[in-house]
């Protein structure tokens, strides 16, 4: 397994391809990047629930004071999902809660020129990961 | 004379647009179908022209608001060839008319009481039950399929027995398009005297409809399913049935006299229909019954049999896909994977090459669990669905597969 790539290195290959079967393949190689999580993580949980697709999000607080990060790790049963997923951690993973709740996850989607409803359908779970990185960065900073 | 098939796209204005650059290949019509444009006039006329409440009104407006109203109703008696039409209840949808029937019929059921249902069921047809049978101490049971995926008929003689107040089925499964043989299931249940649920929210659709032919008790079925609007259904009730129901939900029209001190109730079918009902879906829905009826309905379950067979031998030739299922008859949909990609992956990839198909569950988790699966790829036709269609998605899966499958 590779390094996880950047968030700005995801964005520069996608603006790269032109063809809608080379981005879709190129997400697909991305999730065979993520590390995934072992059984034991994939707990009910973990799981954040779709129709069509199951998806399972642990995160865990590095670091202390303002310097604490939040670091998350995902998987899915879809390739594609699995490819969202990697690029969900490139935009989140390592990141202060601030951060987090500052990043405009809806227009980084309109930048990788994907389907729309890769990004706002609620049944592929994406969305509601999405949520679950948000709800994890307002609880942390809440705790002060 | 009936006119040809498959019914033209130009009727159907969504049909007109490309996805991704391709002609939109509509193999969802299992899920919702579309409408033909004089449905979606006829609800914009009502609007526009009609509009005012029913059953109410002295006023010309308000009577004619009615008169089109009750002459959906009319038209869905015919369709159904019900003996009256205050045997039809409009409800929003086939969920909702299950729904009336579980909760009315929950009041008389006991501990002992058995309602029976199928393994081959939408949850619509699976929850109302065991919200029922949870109220009411009364027992849930489930007729089984077979490895072909069609019911188990040699269980009918444990399961259904003088303790069973009432069997529910679809007539047509959702998930797998498997034909059920509804008239022997009705006669069955009725030599036990249990009463009959048919669910027929996928069957109205793709071929002619008898409730006194199939000796059901009663049937639901979805305007949406049905070229008509969304949020419009109906629920058909024997008369006789019907009348010993308790009422459902209380409001306006549904009344006879109300006094603080009790109230009396409307008969058929205003008793279930409470509240300002979904007027222009009726409506809509009355016109896309008139619409359907332009094609004759015999014609249309042969013409879309023989659709089904093409994409089912498609499928069955293409390496790395598993059709789900070997019913006896099959009508309206086929369910497959393809080894080892998720159906999200191929559905997503699909709609890139302009095919619109369901992936997931169907709402039918114990259909899925049957079949050693948490999802499938399900693929529906309806009037308008044309070889060109079916071509469009056998051509895209072999390179939807190249792209998922190392």
């Amino acid at each position: 397994m590779s390094a996880r790539p950047s968030l700005e290195e995801v964005l520069e290959s996608f603006e790269l391809l032109e063809d809608w079967e080379d981005r879709y393949a190129y997400l697909i190689d991305l999730g065979k990047h993520v590390a995934g999580l072992p059984p034991a993580l994939k707990t009910e949980e973990a799981r954040v629930k779709g129709c069509t697709s199951q998806v399972w999000l642990v995160s865990r607080v590095e670091g202390a004071g303002a310097e604490r990060r939040l670091h998350f790790e995902g998987d899915s049963d879809a390739h594609i999902v699995r490819g969202l997923v990697s690029v969900l951690l490139s935009a989140y993973s390592g990141r202060t809660p601030d951060e987090v709740l500052a990043l405009d996850i809806e227009a980084l989607f309109g930048r990788l020129g994907l389907a729309r409803n890769l990004s706002v359908s609620r049944r592929n779970g994406f969305f509601s990961m999405v949520e679950r990185v948000r709800r994890a960065a307002v609880e942390l900073r809440a705790e002060g | 004379m009936s006119r040809p098939l498959p019914a033209p796209r130009e009727d159907f204005p969504v049909l007109s647009q490309r996805v991704n650059g391709r002609p939109l290949a509509y193999l969802d019509s299992a899920a919702t179908a579309q409408k033909p444009a004089c449905v979606i006039d006829a609800v914009a006329d009502f609007y526009r022209h009609d509009n005012a409440n029913i059953h109410r009104a002295v006023y010309g407006l308000g009577e004619r608001a009615t008169a089109r109203y009750e002459g959906a109703r009319e038209r869905v008696a015919s369709f159904l060839n019900a003996r009256e039409a205050r045997e039809v209840v409009f409800v929003r949808g086939a969920t909702e008319g299950i729904n009336l029937v579980a909760s009315c019929l929950s009041a008389s059921l006991r501990p002992g009481d058995e309602v029976l249902i199928t393994a081959l069921e939408h949850h619509a047809n699976i929850v109302p039950w065991q919200l029922a049978c949870a109220r009411s101490g009364a027992a849930l049971r489930v007729l089984p399929m077979t490895p072909s995926c069609d019911l188990d008929l040699s269980a009918l003689d444990d399961l259904l027995t003088p303790r069973t107040r009432l069997f529910a089925f679809s007539q047509l499964s959702n998930a797998l398009g498997t034909v059920n043989p509804a008239p022997l299931l009705c006669a069955r249940a009725r030599a036990v005297g249990a009463l009959t649920l048919v669910d027929g929210a996928q069957a109205t659709a793709h071929g002619p409809t008898d409730v006194q032919a199939l000796g059901c008790d009663f049937y639901v079925f979805s305007g949406h399913k049905l070229y008509g609007p969304t949020g419009v259904g109906v629920l058909y009730g024997r008369a006789e049935v019907l009348e010993a129901l308790p009422p459902y939900q209380g409001g306006g029209d549904m009344i006879e006299e109300v006094r603080f001190e009790g109230t009396t109730f409307a008969g058929l079918p205003s008793r279930f229909e409470a509240g300002t009902p979904h007027i222009c879906g009726a409506v809509g829905l009355g016109v896309a019954l008139d619409y359907l009826r332009e094609f004759d309905l015999a014609r249309v379950e042969a013409h879309e049999a023989a659709l089904l067979a093409a994409l089912e031998g498609g499928l069955r030739a293409l390496p790395g896909v598993q059709v789900m299922g070997a019913p006896a008859a099959r009508a309206s949909a086929v369910s497959f994977v393809l080894e080892g990609a998720h159906p999200h992956d191929v559905g997503v990839l699909l709609d890139q090459h302009g095919v619109a198909v369901r992936v997931g569950h169907h709402c039918a988790q114990p259909v899925m669990r049957h079949l050693g699966v948490s999802a499938t790829v399900r693929a529906s036709v309806g009037l308008y669905t044309s070889r060109e269609d079916v071509a469009q998605l056998l051509e895209a899966l072999p390179r939807v597969r190249r792209m998922l499958v190392d």
